[in-house]
């Protein structure tokens, strides 16, 4: 006779191989559905904000608009779901979405213990700071002995702490809890300093009433790398995913943009060759066709073009690449080779 | 001796007694502490209501497309105008708006209908309203039949959105309120617990807590195949934890029904159900109109905290909207412009309210 251990025994078994029938065929769901299921933030200044028209724009979301582009042919086959925080890892193992693009700093404890995998690097984030242009300091090292407003309950207050006690100098740190109560603390002249992640000091910056009367240091004491989610144990959506954005990354690398990319498809390079389709079919290992990369670089555009669009200097938010340059260009952002 | 037979005719009041000098004189500087009074108040008045004025009207630009049109000396209405489709209708298509338009003007005809006296045929628009409305929108907002391309839940928003969340909660909390109150009062002890500890259940956690369940922990109960439109399930947390306060309300009302009328209507052999129809409840429900209007009003106001499981509203689209980084810094107007728009519509429900406390006074007033 089966007792109740033995039922919920079954319950779970039954649940798992549900779980697992659905997370193995992400691909195969998301071109029936005729859309890919994209997690992003409900507001991001330059990563994930719908624009006047109702059309979601930025970094995070280029990069669910690359995967549609990439397995659909089609960039704005996409239902974006907007997550907070709180809830955007449950989405993304209940299976609501397949790719979550919010945003999401890489860490052990992220990508090690809920069963996630982090597709790559989208935008090399960290802590930087703001100050007033008639400082005229030029480093963070000369900001021994500053006021700093800081925004309370994120890890920026710890980070800072940290960073000031290993360089042997002293801070006075004035806390705030909203981000337009932060600005108006560094704007009545409370503090010589605002510090928060880089992506957040342009969006603060235009709030001041002078935005040119303060500028950003160059120095960044933390590490947050940015990056798509997806779910583990569908390793076939996990390359697609990742190779989605090594395309982009690719792209800019060859100089293949969305302008130019109908000539390169006739190019001698065999790197663009490779990448555009043109010499063998390197989107058949992820179930795609050979023209997954055009498709992407030509209804995204590459990473250069995306960058500059949403959160770079054609953006008002204005971001120095910095740190998100290419690699050969002083930056972190390696993409390997396709071939 | 002098006998006057004629009368005096009647003459108005003393001056001093009539106008609004005479009013500012009894109500305003009857003393010298009322006096000091009225002119602290009027000066801080003057301080607070000439900076506001400034800000909103004189000040404010009102034309334009873009930030750079706004002088920022005063509000920025260009930006609530540049987002004002946005604010109505959330990411819904622009080329599917007329469908939401269709719907919006079934609802606001229907509520007119049903509020102006004059109007026949009440019964049937109020059934038309209850069951036939709530399909023919669903059918035109969600679409995916007659031809109409579907518009997935998760592109609506905005004022939309809250009517929607609102008014669903109100349809469905009042009735299950009702039962929900005569269960409690019943005295077959498996209804009488059950509705109790509903109750009880709903009203001791917190709302947010309610729709994080829904949205956070409910899709992980779930097997993954299975998915329930998060709309829904913010719809179904909001109703059931509405129900149980107004069941509340309700049961406060039939308390306060003396128990000779349910005799009364016992003795004339009526069964329960024609008891509670007929005498106790109307009794009860038209006593208890503030209690429940109460009730609805926070509810619509509640609505705002689906933001926080990631469902535009109204306050939400506004904070989204803000977050498009042509619009950084304009928070004081989305957010003057959405308590603008909540205020309209709590307003106008409470004085519908008073209005109908007026039409149902049947002397019962105390």
């Amino acid at each position: 006779m089966l007792n109740k251990k033995h039922w919920l025994l079954l319950a779970s078994a039954g649940a798992l191989t549900l779980t697992g029938a659905a997370n193995a065929a992400t691909l195969e769901d998301t071109v029936e559905r005729g859309a890919v299921q994209c997690g992003v933030s409900d507001g991001l200044p330059g990563f994930s904000a719908p624009d006047g028209d109702g059309n979601w724009q930025g970094l995070d979301v280029d990069v669910c608009r690359a995967v549609a582009a990439a397995v659909l042919g089609d960039a704005d086959a996409v239902n974006y779901i907007s997550l907070n925080a709180v809830e955007r890892f449950t989405a993304l193992q209940s299976g609501e979405i397949d790719v979550l693009s919010r945003n999401t700093t890489w860490t052990t404890t992220r990508d090690t213990t809920l069963g996630l995998n982090f597709a790559g690097v989208t935008f090399y984030d960290g802590i930087g700071f703001m100050v007033s242009r008639d400082l005229g300091i030029s480093g963070a090292d000369e900001l021994d002995g500053a006021a700093i407003c800081i925004q309370s309950g994120t890890t920026t207050e710890l980070n800072v702490a940290d960073y000031f006690r290993a360089n042997d100098m002293e801070f006075d740190p004035i806390v705030f809890d909203t981000s337009e109560q932060t600005v108006g603390g560094f704007q009545s002249g409370r503090c010589d300093v605002l510090t928060s992640d880089t992506s957040q000091l342009a969006a603060l910056r235009i709030q001041l009433d002078d935005p040119n009367g303060a500028v950003i240091l160059p120095d960044i004491i933390s590490k947050e790398p940015l990056g798509p989610v997806v779910r583990q144990g569908d390793d076939t959506w996990f390359n697609i995913v990742k190779w989605s954005l090594f395309a982009m990354l690719n792209a800019e690398e060859y100089g293949v943009t969305s302008e130019n990319v109908d000539e390169m498809t006739s190019s001698e390079n065999p790197d663009i060759a490779r990448l555009l389709g043109q010499d063998g079919n390197y989107g058949e290992g992820m179930g795609l066709e050979a023209d997954w990369a055009y498709n992407i670089i030509s209804q995204v555009g590459n990473y250069a073009e995306s960058f500059d669009r949403n959160v770079g200097m054609d953006s008002p938010l204005e971001i120095e690449r910095g740190v998100n340059a290419l690699w050969n260009q002083g930056g972190f952002h390696y993409a390997p080779p396709i071939r | 001796m002098i006998h006057n037979k004629t009368m005096i005719d009647q003459r108005p009041a003393p001056s001093n007694t009539l106008g609004p000098v005479a009013w500012l004189r009894a109500n305003l500087f009857s003393g010298p502490l009322n006096t000091l009074f009225t002119l602290v108040g009027l000066y801080v008045l003057y301080l607070l209501l000439v900076p506001t004025i400034q800000w909103a009207f004189i000040n404010a630009d009102w034309i334009g497309t873009t930030r750079a049109d706004c002088s920022r000396e005063g509000a920025c209405w260009v930006f609530v105008n540049a987002r004002f489709t946005q604010f109505i209708y959330g990411l819904y298509p622009r080329s599917e708006i007329w469908r939401a338009n269709i719907v919006f003007g079934g609802f606001f005809t229907l509520i007119a209908w049903l509020a102006i006296p004059r109007l026949p045929f009440k019964r049937w628009v109020a059934v038309f309203a209850l069951v036939g409305f709530p399909i023919a929108a669903y059918v035109l907002l969600h679409g995916g039949y007659f031809d109409l391309p579907r518009v997935p839940t998760h592109r609506w928003g905005g004022l939309m959105l809250t009517l929607l969340l609102a008014s669903i909660g109100m349809i469905g909390a009042l009735p299950i309120g009702i039962v929900l109150a005569l269960g409690r009062r019943s005295n077959m002890p498996i209804v009488k617990s059950f509705c109790v500890i509903f109750i009880e259940f709903w009203r001791g956690v917190p709302l947010i807590t309610v729709l994080f369940m829904a949205s956070v922990m409910l899709p992980l109960f779930l097997p993954s195949g299975i998915s329930v439109d998060r709309l829904v399930r913010a719809l179904i947390g909001l109703t059931l934890f509405q129900s149980a306060y107004m069941a509340e309300v309700i049961r406060g009302g039939l308390q306060a029904i003396p128990k000779g009328q349910e005799e009364a209507a016992a003795a004339l052999g009526m069964s329960y159900w024609k008891r509670m129809g007929l005498i106790v409840l109307p009794q009860a429900l038209k006593m208890m109109i503030p209690g429940i209007v109460n009730t609805f009003i926070s509810l619509f106001k509640d609505t705002t905290l689906v933001m926080i499981i990631g469902l535009f509203d109204l306050l939400g689209i506004v904070q989204a909207a803000l977050s498009d980084s042509n619009w950084l810094g304009f928070s004081l107007e989305g957010y003057v412009f959405a308590a603008f728009v909540f205020w309209i519509f709590c307003f106008s429900m409470s004085r519908y309210s008073q209005y109908l406390e007026r039409k149902l006074n049947t002397g019962h007033k105390r």
